[in-house]
């Protein structure tokens, strides 16, 4: 039996930097576009971990599975932490498959996304926990520690006094605590297709018409609104989370990574934006101003963290 | 003609009331939370109160009837004895079993109450045998409720690798999402299902009269839109009317309820020990009238005879059910 306090408490280090997560990507982009964009990544983003991998259907696996061991050695030589990234939702043997091959991949970190991926970890394996993991309190942070869990994206609808809970919480256990911060933010997933259904599709017979929305396909109110964005299985949130002007507040809490979720904007851009604004070069209106310059005809959301709903973007000070 | 299993028919109960109503209709088992936001049924007027909890136990006890405390929300940061004691209280009352979801209690009563009975609830989202694999492992679970993402096929494969029983949805409304992953009312109404028990809160519910429309309304967002005349769905998101590149329609799901009733020997043959009807939020009229229903078709299975497939048509949410993803005619 696993013990609920399996974890001593360590003294707290200082605030440390902190670091940029790229998370997998998780649009049905060609294989020579995905390329393309972790060679980028690899030569010009400041980001210094960059996850990759099939995270919401595996369906796309087959297309580009051949060219993960050619990005992942591009971004390692240009010096960024590889995490290989698993499905969110595992129902079909060959997803049950592919969940095992990448836990015993034997070079990189892995992510867990499902609670399944657990069962096939090595004794003191360390692994990291993605945003589609329960992560609500200190308890399941504690097991999730236990097991050997070297960092833990919380769930993207905890708001910032949760969020300082467990970031504080996790600095004494030593591991880090990452939050999600920019891209359309996961809300759901299914074991149907959306795309396949709104193309009057079956999900074998989908024709992979996910491929054809680079960032989403938008999903609108009846009175036209933007509401909700569909990828494949997975529902989003119609705005882009954008944290960047809420690094300060996120520093306070003891967060370690802020996670940039990749999208068709410029994100090479976004991640200079978040790091110079990190690093002190620029503030945080100008950094707003240059991401929604980047980002064009897209509404930003913080609402998770700081608002009366997740899709709302809270213009708040900076520091307490 | 005999030999089939009998399952077991695990039913709701929002209050004493409903308890005992579906005791007297046939309930093997009830299901039930306590008054807070320590179970994913959180609703305004629903579940039971300490001294309810232990008489409804003692009660369902005298009738040879089980009792499954639900606490299947995920505790706060920082909250977490509201769900301790919850689970101290369960334990102490004499449930049968608990219904959990949250890695952090699952390690707390597999530690403190080793002896108790530990369910995976359904917000647990275990879909494969994998999944579970770790849940019975590490926090000895009796017995999984099962997702409803899965097929018959796939809960029969399960079932050959597990090492636990399993529970299906049989009947009542139905998720979409896979359970307890799901902030889709978070994001409109900033109130998370998994910390507070209660999805599209009527808190946030507004109906709004829009020339010969009407709009049911979610936070600040349209989720249905219906001629006046009609009877205005409740603004369940998953469920909702949107568009998108010029179509209009249920983008996620047809708002149709759950009956798979008709599917009750496969389920069987899958291996599933028990079935669940899903509605703590129903009247005790409606929980009567579908635990009366499943009882005859459950003990016609186990009796070998046949199966009476419209039994609950007449229950079902807009008199239109759904065998959901047991059959996936959308694969």
């Amino acid at each position: 039996m696993l013990r609920n306090d399996a974890s001593e408490m360590k003294t707290p280090a200082p605030n440390p930097r902190i670091s940029l997560t790229m998370g997998p990507l998780l649009f049905n982009w060609s294989t020579e576009r995905r390329c393309d964009f972790y060679a980028r990544l690899a030569d010009e983003a400041p980001i210094d971990t960059v996850h990759v991998g099939e995270v919401v259907c595996s369906k796309r696996l087959p297309f580009y599975l051949d060219s993960i061991a050619e990005t992942v050695d591009r971004l390692q030589r240009g010096g960024k932490t590889v995490v290989l990234s698993t499905l969110a939702l595992i129902t079909l043997p060959r997803e049950r498959q592919y969940t095992v091959d990448i836990i015993h991949n034997g070079e990189y970190e892995v992510e867990v996304n499902d609670i399944a991926a657990l069962a096939h970890l090595a004794k003191e394996q360390a692994f990291r926990v993605g945003p589609y993991v329960n992560v609500y309190s200190g308890g399941t942070f504690r097991v999730l520690a236990g097991l050997g869990a070297s960092s833990v994206c919380l769930p993207p609808e905890l708001p910032i006094d949760t969020v300082e809970a467990l970031a504080t919480l996790a600095r004494s256990l030593s591991v880090g605590c990452e939050v999600w911060s920019f891209g359309r933010v996961p809300l759901a997933v299914s074991g149907r297709c959306y795309h396949a259904r709104v193309h009057k599709l079956t999900k074998d017979a989908c024709q992979f018409v996910c491929s054809r929305d680079s960032d989403g396909l938008d999903v609108d109110t009846v009175d036209g609104r933007g509401f909700l964005a569909i990828n494949g299985v997975q529902a989003m949130s119609n705005t882009y989370c954008n944290t960047v002007g809420d690094a300060d507040r996120l520093r306070i809490a003891g967060v370690t990574a802020l996670r940039l979720s990749p999208h068709s904007c410029d994100m090479i851009a976004v991640s200079k934006t978040f790091r110079d604004l990190l690093d002190g070069k620029l503030d945080s209106e100008e950094a707003l101003r240059r991401t929604g310059e980047i980002c064009g005809e897209v509404s930003f959301s913080n609402g998770f963290l700081f608002g009366g709903s997740g899709s709302e973007m809270v213009r708040r000070p900076q520091v307490r | 003609m005999t030999g089939h299993p009998r399952l077991e028919l695990v039913c709701p109960a929002g209050t004493p009331a409903a308890l005992r109503t579906a005791i007297i209709a046939g309930a093997d088992t009830i299901y039930c939370g306590f008054r807070d936001e320590t179970n994913a049924r959180n609703f305004p007027g629903l579940n039971f109160s300490r001294a309810e909890m232990e008489e409804s136990i003692a009660f369902a006890h005298a009738r040879e009837t089980k009792v499954f405390v639900a606490i299947n929300t995920f505790p706060r940061a920082g909250q977490e004895q509201l769900w301790r004691r919850a689970i101290d209280d369960a334990v102490s009352f004499g449930a049968d079993a608990l219904i959990l979801a949250d890695l952090g209690l699952l390690a707390y009563t597999s530690n403190r109450h080793p002896q108790i009975r530990r369910h995976l609830s359904v917000q647990a989202a275990a879909a494969n045998a994998d999944a579970i694999d770790f849940y019975t492992r590490n926090f000895g679970i009796r017995r999984v409720v099962l997702p409803r993402v899965l097929s018959i096929e796939e809960i029969n494969a399960i079932n050959r690798e597990i090492n636990c029983e399993t529970e299906a949805f049989v009947f009542g409304s139905l998720c979409v999402m896979a359970e307890g992953r799901c902030s889709l009312s978070s994001y409109a109404t900033g109130t998370s299902p998994n910390l507070g028990g209660v999805c599209s809160p009527g808190s946030h519910v507004a109906y709004r009269e829009n020339g010969h429309e009407l709009d049911s309304i979610l936070g600040d967002f349209t989720i249905h839109r219906v001629s006046r005349d009609l009877p205005a769905p409740y603004p369940t998101i998953c469920k909702g009317y949107f568009t998108t590149e010029g179509l209009w329609g249920h983008i996620f799901e047809d708002p149709a309820g759950l009956d798979a009733s008709a599917l009750i020997p496969q389920l069987a043959m899958a291996g599933v020990t028990a079935l669940k009807i899903e509605g703590r939020q129903r009247s005790r009229a409606y929980v009567g009238a579908a635990v009366r229903n499943l009882r005859r078709v459950i003990d016609n299975y186990a009796a070998g005879l046949p199966v009476n497939e419209s039994a609950l048509n007449h229950l079902s949410e807009g008199q239109s059910t759904t065998q959901g993803a047991y059959r996936k005619m959308w694969r």
